[in-house]
């Protein structure tokens, strides 16, 4: 929570005058009853029509110069928060790269997405009516209290009961419904996971004919919340009507009391009257800040989240120059890697050894969760090897500046995942002064410069968030176009010909082997087909690798490869199945 | 404002009547008596006249009078705030609730052609809105016009002079209000598009950051992500600050009322027009006037908010709906299982022609295998097969019934279905496996499991069969899902199958289990498959090719590789080696 303050820097001189110019209007406000007591008490009393309108205008004056002091406030607190939100937010996001990959996925992107827009508003919210009425509302409960015993100590004794009562009262209503409004929350989550579900398997839904059963359970669940929504309102139904009977029968209180004072002279009719509007201006002061105090439950817990991310320190350190490259060494190499990811126990790869010449190419094939991807995460240091070590170029990967490192690689991942903007925007991605011409050919490589051209603007058609408005293939054949147009010295294919059908993935790996010939490609599968020409083929298996070599070879010695080809309806080279 | 929404809306509100009139009468009387309030008080304040001249009795009766109406005002506040609060939530859950009904009874293609997430938000953002409206509509303005007509009342009955000055200058409030107002909505325009921009941003971003890094495009993401923060800086500052301005600026014109009934009451008092109570009793009128004023801005754009929620959620529930059963429709108890379609028209989209003309005969127990490059259009063929769209013309017929002779609920229970993206309930295992028969026995459940392969991965699983699984499966694997889909199937024992064989993504031991489990549903069933595996094309008894969404070839394997058509070119890309 400490390292939030940090962010006001900047802001500091905004921070303190605006609660000390919202103050200067309080104590203005503060002066209003008083002066209509002595315009009652001593205007009326000696028939002064003078000295009341006199008062009246110091009254206008008053007014005049709160309206300052509050605009002034108003200008310096939305200064302060908006400025504070935007070094916040800028820092957060900064951070939030900076994350390793294993503390990224712990949190979630979700969830770093949710304190990077409403947490941060919710604090940025939270500090603006800090500013604003933070001081205000418990400056004026205690001043009327102040005053009323500066007008007289006897009848003020009623305040200093009936302001308790008052804060009693809206902390036994708060206390009670303000945790429910988190099982109100929960409830509207269920909701909306049920409409989700239901849409989404509608067609399952209708299948089975189960329509009405799903409708019931919505309804249910849906009258559930609204009951629950209702019983909470019975709670905070009470708050207003409860303190307003409290301040009423202390008005009471006041004028009997006043009457018995004033029978000895003790105290006049305006003052009695201003008591009265200090007991309201009470009441309404108390009532602020108990919405305040909403706003502010609903800002720390925000400002706890944000403070969260902020504590995390990156886990993964790399080093201020590059160690230099080893002429002569193989292009990558795998040394007896082993690797566990944070939260599992097995290990998702375990000493695994390879190493591969600069040109050549690498197939990867296994079955779901065997150990592929992490392979990658693992080359292009996404994640540290627990044990063993990865070298590219004969160097250690952790040997490398980051940049250094990721300018080797090209990387397709297993999800086609776009931005909006522009085709060019997206194939520029990685290489930011890429040619027309580079990013043609790129396209051409990819099997995507077809569809590309087809597209009114051609390299300039616009790509909605996601890549909405393409197709699974040809998002993936954009994001191989991204990496081919960088022109890496290592290309990595994560299943990347998923959505492609089998003609087309063909086209694209007879262009790959055309015009790649100097590339390093890695092309991870799950099709034997896709890899079966690859200089050299991983088989992984429950994270081992269990063979390793050409197709032809590991036909003959593999038994897992085998059973692959097998179901996959490739048997023996040129023979088929 | 919308008034044929606001009636709409308003009618929501008609089975709670009796709630209603209890919230009004709720509202009426704790406006009476808060306003009754102040009058009194200055009737006790008259009894002080001055030392030696106070009459306790007098003032003793008014301060009774003050307890009692500050009492049954607090009361009639506490009947509306429970009457508002139960209506409200009340009316928005009933058309939350009619709008999921109309949601499973809508044509597919209404849910295939709206965005989900739009339509969940519908449901729960919207109807949310809609309550809040209803609420802040039913508290705030109803008791807000009383106040100010009643303080009106009482204020020119007590002076008129004075009520007319008060008059006079509150409407500066308002037209300070809205001029306000309208000034800043702009901003506030300003300001919500900067926050969807950045949103939208870190959205992707965020989502993205494996590419983001891997490309190294942090720099130019965060040069932008700044840029996104000084627009937002910007526009946030206006729209806070001058938003802000609206509530000093109206406490100042309060304050010119104030000062105003202040003077113009104590030179009347001191003219003996009124007495020093009811110039306290109108210094309490000028704030009770005013403050209803200052409020209906508020009201007024959340009401609006409301109502444009409420649009939204009218659209879903003025969705049409599928044409009901004909009265007369058949549900056979028995079905052989033949298939036919004559001359088959159909297209999503009118004036683009998909299906043309589209012929099938499938014998009783027979194998049909769908093929085609990805995203031909595989799933429009389970479409119409299921009656989840309707053929623009020609006929579908099973056993010779044509479709839309039978009851869908009928047509649909002869076939058991298993789609690619398997979908499972947010339940326990056993809900989803008896999803097709709530009422099975557990060892039906059990045998079910077994036959589908799924029945040993089930025990391993931290609670058996009572395992909840998470929402979207998370829990399960992807083979795992897929085989708790095909025991629901088995324990259902359908005539027909459709069946999706896509199996990337599933392990190979699993991918074994879940081609036997086919196997043995598939055995004397007339099954429609979208074939992926050779083994699985090879022994159709007929194989439809479809591209682009169409069917181009139909035939046997063999035929169709004589054809040396689109079938060939794609069989030997996919399953010859290069």
């Amino acid at each position: 929570m400490r390292t939030l303050f940090r962010y006001f820097k900047g802001y500091r001189g905004q921070l303190i005058l605006g609660p000390a110019f919202k103050l200067a209007e309080a104590v203005l406000e503060l002066l209003v009853p008083l002066l209509m007591a002595d315009i009652i008490d001593v205007g009326v009393k000696s028939a002064d029509a003078g000295y009341v309108v006199r008062r009246g205008l110091l009254l206008l004056g008053l007014g005049a110069v709160g309206l300052v002091c509050a605009l002034t406030c108003q200008y310096f607190a939305a200064v302060c928060a908006q400025g504070f939100g935007r070094s916040l937010r800028r820092d957060l996001f900064r951070r939030v790269f900076g994350l390793s990959q294993a503390q990224f996925g712990a949190q979630g992107a979700d969830s770093l997405i949710t304190r990077l827009t409403s947490d941060v508003n919710q604090v940025q919210t939270g500090v603006n009516m800090f500013i604003r009425l933070a001081i205000r509302a418990p400056f004026l409960t205690i001043g009327s209290v102040l005053m009323a015993f500066a007008i007289n100590p006897k009848i003020a004794m009623i305040f200093l009961a009936a302001t308790p009562l008052i804060v009693l009262v809206l902390y036994a209503v708060m206390s009670r419904s303000l945790p429910c409004y988190t099982d109100i929350q929960r409830g509207q989550d269920t909701i909306a996971r049920l409409a989700g579900e239901n849409l989404e398997g509608a067609r399952v839904i209708r299948a089975f004919s189960r329509q009405n059963d799903e409708i019931a359970q919505f309804e249910k669940t849906g009258g559930a919340l609204s009951e629950l929504t209702i019983r909470v309102g019975r709670l905070s139904a009470l708050l207003n009507p409860a303190t307003s009977v409290i301040a009423n029968l202390a008005i009471v209180g006041i004028v009997w009391w006043g009457a018995h004072i004033a029978q000895t002279g003790g105290v006049a009719q305006g003052q009695i009257i201003a008591l009265v509007n200090y007991m309201t201006q009470t009441l309404l002061a108390l009532i602020v800040l108990a919405n305040l105090i909403v706003t502010f439950t609903k800002a720390i817990a925000s400002a706890k989240r944000v403070s969260e991310v902020l504590a995390l320190q990156s886990e993964m350190l790399w080093p201020k120059q590059s160690a230099p490259a080893q002429p002569g060494a193989p292009r990558i190499a795998f040394k007896n890697v082993s690797f566990a990811y944070p939260d599992a126990g097995d290990h998702a790869v375990e000493g695994i050894s390879f190493s591969l010449e600069p040109g050549q190419t690498l197939g990867v094939i296994g079955g779901t969760g065997c150990g592929k991807t992490t392979l990658v995460r693992l080359l292009t240091r996404e994640y540290d090897a627990a044990a063993g070590t990865v070298c590219v170029d004969g160097v250690d990967v952790r040997a490398y500046t980051a940049r250094d490192l990721r300018a080797k690689f090209g990387v397709v991942p297993q999800t086609a995942r776009l931005f909006s903007g522009t085709v060019r925007s997206n194939l520029t991605l990685g290489a930011p002064d890429a040619s027309d011409e580079t990013l043609w050919q790129a396209l051409e490589i990819a099997q995507g410069a077809e569809f590309v051209r087809g597209k009114p603007g051609g390299l300039d058609a616009p790509v909605e968030e996601g890549g909405k408005n393409l197709s699974g293939g040809q998002k993936q054949r954009l994001t191989i176009a991204r990496a081919l147009a960088k022109r890496p010295e290592i290309l990595i294919l994560d299943d990347a010909a998923s959505a492609l059908d089998y003609a087309t993935d063909a086209a694209l790996r007879c262009a790959l082997r055309a015009h790649t010939a100097k590339m390093t490609v890695v092309m991870i599968s799950q099709r034997a087909s896709t890899i079966r020409s690859a200089d050299r083929i991983l088989v992984l298996d429950d994270g081992r690798l269990c063979g390793c070599g050409t197709h032809e070879a590991l036909l003959k010695s593999c038994a897992v490869y085998r059973e692959i080809c097998r179901s996959q309806g490739i048997a023996k080279e040129g023979e088929k199945a | 404002m919308n008034g044929k929404t606001l009636r709409r809306v308003l009618g929501y509100l008609r089975p709670y009547r009796a709630t209603l009139a209890a919230a009004c009468a709720g509202a009426l009387a704790s406006v009476l008596f808060t306003l009754l309030g102040p009058v009194f008080t200055g009737r006790a304040i008259d009894c002080i006249i001055g030392p030696g001249a106070v009459d306790f009795s007098g003032a003793a009766r008014y301060l009774c009078l003050v307890a009692v109406s500050a009492l049954l005002a607090a009361a009639g506040q506490w009947l509306m705030n429970v009457g508002t609060r139960t209506l409200s939530s009340r009316a928005s859950n009933d058309m939350r609730s009619e709008a999921f009904r109309v949601l499973n009874r809508t044509p597919l293609k209404f849910i295939d052609g709206h965005s989900h997430g739009d339509l969940i938000s519908r449901m729960v953002n919207d109807a949310e809105q809609v309550a809040e409206g209803l609420l802040q509509g039913l508290t705030q303005l109803l008791p807000g016009v009383v106040t100010i007509f009643g303080t009106l009342c009482v204020m020119t009955a007590l002076s008129p002079a004075i009520a007319l000055a008060v008059v006079l200058v509150t409407p500066v409030s308002i037209v300070f209000a809205g001029f306000v107002a309208k000034r800043t909505a702009g901003f506030f325009k300003a300001q919500s598009a900067a926050q969807g921009r950045l949103s939208g941003f870190v959205n992707e971003m965020v989502s993205g950051q494996s590419v983001v890094n891997a490309f190294d495009y942090t720099g130019r993401c965060f040069a932008d992500f700044e840029e996104i923060c000084d627009t937002l800086y910007d526009t946030g500052l206006k729209s806070v600050f001058y938003s802000s301005v609206t509530n000093p600026g109206t406490r100042f014109v309060n304050a010119i009322v104030y000062a105003a009934v202040g003077v113009l009451g104590a030179i009347s008092a001191i003219g003996g027009a009124i007495t020093v109570g009811q110039l306290s009793c109108f210094l309490t009128y000028a704030n009770q006037y005013t403050k209803p004023f200052n409020e209906v801005t508020g009201v007024l754009t959340q009401l609006q908010t409301a109502l444009a929620g409420a649009e939204r959620l009218f659209a879903v529930i003025d969705a049409e709906t599928e044409r009901p059963d004909a009265p007369n429709a058949l549900a056979p108890a028995q079905c052989a299982g033949r298939v036919t379609a004559a001359h088959v028209d159909f297209s999503y989209v009118p004036d683009v022609p998909l299906i043309e003309d589209f012929n099938l005969e499938v014998k009783p127990g027979r194998r049909i295998a769908i093929v085609g490059p990805t995203g031909c259009g595989k799933t429009t063929l389970i479409n119409l097969l299921m009656r989840f769209y309707e053929v623009n013309a020609g006929e579908i017929a099973v056993d010779g019934n044509p479709l839309p002779t039978l009851r869908r609920n009928a047509l649909r229970g002869m076939y058991g279905m298993v789609l690619q993206e398997t979908w499972l309930k947010c339940a326990t295992v056993r809900e989803n496996i008896a999803y097709g028969r709530p009422n099975a026995a557990e060892e039906d459940i059990q045998a079910a499991a077994k036959a589908a392969y799924a029945h040993s991965f089930i025990k391993r699983l931290p609670q058996g069969y009572d395992t909840v699984i998470a929402p979207g499966g998370g829990n399960l694997s992807a083979g795992q899902k897929q085989l708790l889909c095909i025991a629901r199937i088995m324990l259902c024992q359908p005539q027909m199958l459709i069946l999706d064989e896509a199996t990337s993504s599933i392990d190979t031991r699993t991918e074994m289990l879940v081609q036997q489990a086919f196997e043995r549903l598939m055995q004397g069933r007339t099954s429609f498959v979208v074939a992926h595996r050779l083994s699985t094309i090879q022994s159709a008894d007929c194989i439809l090719v479809m591209n682009a969404g169409r069917i181009i070839e139909q035939g046997t394997h063999a035929q169709l590789l004589a054809k040396r058509g689109f079938y060939a070119r794609l069989y030997e890309s996919q399953f010859a080696a290069e």
